[in-house]
């Protein structure tokens, strides 16, 4: 019927059947944390990705997961991974070993607003495996250093072992304008950083309102407290940028699962402007 | 080769006798048919091959939580409003394979799933249905990316439209404005007239191939008076309905009762069985499913139906997002009647009334949502256990 047959253009591919990736590489991060350097499998390259976003990453006749993409957006040749093993398939992907081929469709989702945040101070605020999807704005912010003001790092870990990307973070920390702050919930007698909450670390940065983006992944109850500080601050609504999560089964709007209010967090998320969504944040078994 | 097609939007007559050769004729075209039928104790949605397998004579009785088949006094042929099953279960599965795999060394390869889709022609769509039909294309014909299984199936599709003059206590499609007459979105669309013995169809055709099949059952274009006996056949149905929903300003009413007693009075009563999703003509929530052959070298995904009742709906690591029953009532009604307007454009409701009949419980949306209209009152401690800053 005639209805139909506008849509006749954009063809029958069907969008639930991944393309192959090959496994390059697998880097230990902590005990439970393995990141994962995916290339094509086929003569088909994997499609690129803006910082942010994540794919639907298939173990073969186990299942998939939605995972966020934590490598250089500017690295064509491969997507990378970073996966917190906390149950069935998460174990499964991170005992991957390489040469091994996985699924991968995407990617999906929005992404942090790095062309909005030109010409203004960067905040970062990650909380456990919440680094991994910002890790690319990182590396974004890097490579175009003088678009950008000040990079402010504040990274929350359970203990100094669960750090992830511990190398890095101390190569960022010692970059001229950039401030790279790490905490955790318990210190033990090596660490000489902070131990605390994550909001901890505010009191040891210098905020700009209406000259600071803040992008900031992790855990709910965190955000929570991040925004809130960051309010406190003056920070404006509109410049906090938060990524969700929720249970997805299809990454492309159809499954239901992501529901948050009215977004599929999969298709409208999971990246917003705070100021988008403070209606619903916070809300209880929304 | 038919060179005087009839003119799309005008009104035939057709004795029933004379609908006789609906389904060859379909069938020559290449459609599978299905249409209402009794199985068991319903009337539900199967493969026909001949109009005899329609419900002749019978109608159904239907009350929140109770539906019965009933003779009627006289033959009609669709008698009777819906049952328990929609066309979803055509256009939508209720399993589908997304695909099939197979293992090589440490590789694997893809199967995709290139099954021919069945092409249906669909016979006694009511216009609450069509209205459901035109939300789903809504849903899973999606901007950027189409549902296959679902496009494959509608692209095929013949619709034959029947316009209720009986209602149901449970229908309240005036409400949702998905009421007869179908007004488009069919190929061929029928009105019943039994009287005594005169048993007639008034009979429109939607589109070319509507045209077609019309033109070959020989029909004599209606008179002033049979449209008008139609016409007031459909209005005294309409006029008659027993259930209504009040709409305007309810998707800011819902958002705003987010928190409101009724929700926990609901959920005192919903046993979270999923029925009402599952008979619902738009709900199109899935999950997937992955097997592998014992030998572990063969995969396949499959996607089934899936419900926002359920407690796994909303997993995610460390526990589901929606414990409480109250919270999962919250989010089929919020979403069918408020979060649907924002996502595709209207309510995913179309007054079908399924829901309110096959609820074990007997929960009646149509009176839940009256109550909700009440104030909220004053906000309660168990609303916002927040421990966060606000
Ligand atoms: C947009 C997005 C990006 C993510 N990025 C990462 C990442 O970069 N690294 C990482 O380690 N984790 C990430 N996650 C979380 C990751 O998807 C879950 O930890 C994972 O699904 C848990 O699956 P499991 O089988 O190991 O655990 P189980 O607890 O056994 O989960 C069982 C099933 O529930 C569902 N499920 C459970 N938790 C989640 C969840 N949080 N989100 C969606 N579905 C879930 C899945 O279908 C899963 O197979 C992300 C989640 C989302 C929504
Ligand atoms: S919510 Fe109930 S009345 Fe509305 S379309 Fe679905 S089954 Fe029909
Ligand atoms: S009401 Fe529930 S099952 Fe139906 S479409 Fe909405 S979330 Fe899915
Ligand atoms: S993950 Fe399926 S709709 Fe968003």
């Amino acid at each position: 019927m005639a209805v139909i047959e506008a849509e006749q253009e954009r063809g029958l591919a069907n969008a639930m059947v991944p393309a192959l990736g090959r496994v390059a590489q697998v880097k230990k991060e902590t005990s439970d944390t393995f990141t994962l350097a995916v290339e094509p499998a086929s003569a088909e390259p994997l499609a690129g990705f803006q910082p942010g976003q994540f794919s639907m990453l298939y173990v073969f006749g186990a299942g998939e997961l939605p995972i966020s993409i934590s490598g250089d957006p500017q690295e064509r040749s491969r997507l990378v991974y970073t996966v917190r093993s906390v149950g069935k398939l998460t174990q499964l992907l991170v005992s991957r070993k390489p040469g091994d081929v996985i699924g991968v469709r995407g990617p999906y989702g929005t992404h942090w607003p790095l062309k909005a945040a030109r010409g203004k101070d960067v905040l970062i605020v990650a909380g456990g495996i919440g680094l991994a999807p910002l890790r690319p704005a990182i590396y974004h912010i890097l490579r175009h250093r003088a678009d950008y003001g000040r990079l402010i790092v504040l990274y929350g870990a359970r203990s100094p072992r669960d750090l992830i990307y511990r190398r890095q973070i101390e190569e960022w920390a010692r970059l001229p304008d950039a401030q790279v702050l790490a905490t955790v919930d318990y210190g033990g007698v090596a660490w000489h950083g902070h131990v605390g909450v994550v909001t901890g670390l505010f009191r040891y940065v210098r905020l700009q309102p209406f000259h600071t983006v803040a992008l900031i992944c992790g855990p709910e109850i965190m955000m929570r407290y991040v925004i809130w500080e960051l309010e406190t601050r003056g920070l404006q609504p509109g410049d906090l940028h938060i990524s969700l999560e929720r249970n997805m089964k299809c990454g492309i709007g159809f499954c239901g699962h992501c529901q948050y209010g009215p977004n599929f967090l999969c298709k409208d998320g999971p990246i917003f402007p705070y100021h988008e969504i403070r209606s619903w944040f916070g809300k209880y078994e929304l | 080769m038919v060179t005087n097609l009839p003119a799309i939007g005008t009104q035939f007559l057709l004795d029933a006798a004379a609908l006789a050769p609906l389904i060859p004729s379909l069938e020559r075209r290449g459609y599978q048919v299905a249409g209402p039928t009794i199985r068991g104790a319903a009337i539900v949605y199967d493969t026909l091959h001949s109009l005899d397998e329609l419900p002749a004579g019978w109608t159904t009785e239907h009350e929140a939580g109770t539906y019965r088949l009933k003779k009627r006094a006289d033959d009609a042929w669709f008698g009777f409003t819906v049952g328990p099953d929609s066309w979803k279960r055509y256009l939508h599965p209720p399993e589908a394979r997304l695909f099939a795999a197979r293992r090589d060394g440490q590789s694997f390869q893809i199967v995709e799933e290139n099954a021919e889709a069945p092409r249906w022609a669909l016979v006694g769509v009511r216009s609450c249905e069509l209205a459901a039909i035109a939300i789903q294309d809504r849903v899973l014909l999606g901007e950027h990316y189409g549902d296959v299984i679902y496009e494959a199936r509608r692209r095929g599709l013949f619709l034959v439209a029947v316009n209720c003059t009986v209602n149901s206590p449970t229908c309240f499609c005036v409400s949702m404005h998905s009421a007869p007459p179908a007004e488009a979105g069919f190929d061929l669309a029928l009105t019943e007239l039994v009287e005594g013995p005169r048993h007639r169809f008034l009979a429109e055709a939607g589109s070319r191939q509507g045209a077609e099949v019309l033109a070959e059952l020989g029909p004599a274009e209606a008179t002033a008076t049979d449209r008008r006996e139609a016409e007031e056949a459909i209005k005294k149905a309409m006029g008659g309905l027993q259930r209504s929903m009040r709409t305007a300003g309810l998707r800011e009413m819902l958002y705003e009762h987010f928190e409101h007693p009724r929700w926990e009075d609901a959920a005192a009563r919903c046993l979270c069985c999923g029925n009402c999703t599952m008979v619902c003509p738009t709900c199109f929530c899935t999950t997937v499913e992955d097997r592998s052959a014992v030998d572990g070298n063969g995969a396949e995904r499959l996607r089934k139906w899936d419900s926002c009742f359920s407690e796994n709906f909303s997993y995610i690591h460390g526990g589901s997002v929606r414990m409480s029953a109250k919270s999962r009532y919250r989010q089929w009604l919020t979403h069918k009647l408020a979060a649907w307007v924002d996502q595709f454009g209207s309510a995913g409701c179309v007054g079908c009334g399924r829901c309110i009949t096959w609820c074990p419980a007997g929960i009646d949306l149509t009176k839940e949502v009256a109550a909700l209209w009440e104030p909220a009152g004053p906000p309660r401690n168990g609303g916002h256990p927040a421990p966060g800053p606000r």
